[in-house]
């Protein structure tokens, strides 16, 4: 089946993108690992206009309901692997199968960057996480390393203090980067150990974490520790869409239309490189996206 | 439907356990919510049961599930 439009994505972007293009009555199919996206994940929200305060799951799943309002034909759980231009229009092949249109939407979002040492993909979830908010309170009294030096790792050592018996962060760079506030904090504490120009090499442990192994001015060593935070930041879902031109973080280059460097193909939310990465600028860039494509359209005919 | 004995391990937190609570909900299943934040031995009880220390844990009739996996909750309770 040739639809009009493909979206990739149901977070903030993805989402708004298809309840515009389902009021457009456009032919649509949205694919998406999971809803929501980080909005899904995130803490309390008090900066999305309308609710003065909300939880990310909460609005996330108000999102949810919005799109569902509209009968939009959904492949959950479905990954892309490739997308690129055919004919006059985009192919997209998934872990499941492959989809066609005459024009797509990139709402794919970004996801945590990994460390990409030894033990990290076997401790994941046995003592190595992404998700301070989620797994934090599972180490009381525990020595435990944060890992990162920007704000996400700062409040994963913030929300750790009250927690674990000590924290090690550890900075891949000499100096915390983050919010003035929050370093101050984390610089007071007693219990944390900052670590500069330090990186982790591996991830030790045998049924759980034990240890990790850094490496700080060509000297190794150990620290015994039972949890990781990893919070080293996040990378653009954007690997599925090689043809299109991207910057250097690796985020889809889009112009205020949302267009990419391939006419038909519109992107939107944090995979692009667009400034501010916010739900509330990633639903107005699905609109906008959304928009285009319809625009676009039109114009074919 | 079969009424099946569902445990979920969560942290007040932590949004895919409220996901995950929130999913149950709507498909009118019954649960007991464990916050393994405040009750240590419970917090063991679910790392000796799944290995991994994170949540949510689900545990559907001992059918151990790590994370919000819609797909295997789904299948699990026979939806």
């Amino acid at each position: 089946m040739m639809f009009d439009l493909i979206i990739i994505g149901a977070g903030p972007a993805g989402i708004t993108a298809s309840v515009y293009a389902a009021r457009k009555k456009m032919g649509l199919l949205v694919i998406t690992k999971n809803i929501g996206g980080q909005a899904a994940w995130s803490g309390d929200i008090e900066n999305y206009t309308g609710y003065q305060f909300i939880t990310g799951p909460e609005l996330a799943g108000k999102f949810e309901e919005h799109m569902r309002k509209y009968g939009i034909e959904l492949k959950e759980n479905e990954q892309v692997l490739e997308l690129k231009r055919k004919d006059e229009g985009v192919w997209v092949k998934t872990d499941k199968g492959t989809h066609e249109a005459k024009t797509a939407v990139i709402a794919s979002g970004k996801r945590s960057r990994e460390l990409g040492v030894p033990g990290e993909v076997e401790f994941k979830n046995r003592g190595l996480t992404y998700c301070a908010t989620c797994d934090a309170p599972l180490f009381g009294g525990k020595d435990v390393a944060v890992i990162g030096g920007g704000n996400s790792a700062l409040d994963a050592t913030l929300q750790l203090i009250r927690i674990a018996k000590h924290i090690y962060l550890i900075n891949i760079t000499s100096a915390l980067t983050g919010d003035a506030v929050m370093r101050e904090k984390v610089n007071e504490s007693k219990k944390v150990s900052i670590l500069n120009s330090a990186r982790v090499t591996t991830v030790l442990g045998d049924r759980m974490v034990n240890g990790i192994k850094i490496k700080r001015e060509d000297r190794e060593e150990t620290l015994p520790v039972e949890g990781v935070f990893v919070e080293i930041g996040l990378i653009p879902n954007s690997e599925f869409a090689k043809e299109l031109e991207r910057n250097g973080l690796g985020e889809i280059k889009v112009n205020s239309y949302n267009e990419t460097s391939i006419p038909g193909i519109f992107a939107a939310g944090d995979v692009t490189d667009v400034p501010e990465k916010q739900i509330i600028v990633a639903a107005g860039e699905g609109a906008k996206a959304a928009l285009s494509a319809f625009r676009y359209l039109a114009q074919q005919k | 439907m079969v009424n099946r004995k569902v445990t979920i391990y969560s942290t007040p937190s932590c949004p895919f356990c409220m996901m995950t609570k929130r999913f149950m909900k709507e498909n009118n299943i019954d649960f007991e919510d464990i916050d393994v934040s405040t009750d240590q031995a419970k917090a063991q009880e679910m790392v000796q049961k799944s290995g991994r220390m994170a949540v949510p844990i689900v545990d559907i009739d001992g059918e151990i599930i790590v994370g919000f996996d819609k797909g295997r909750i789904r299948k699990a309770l026979g939806l």
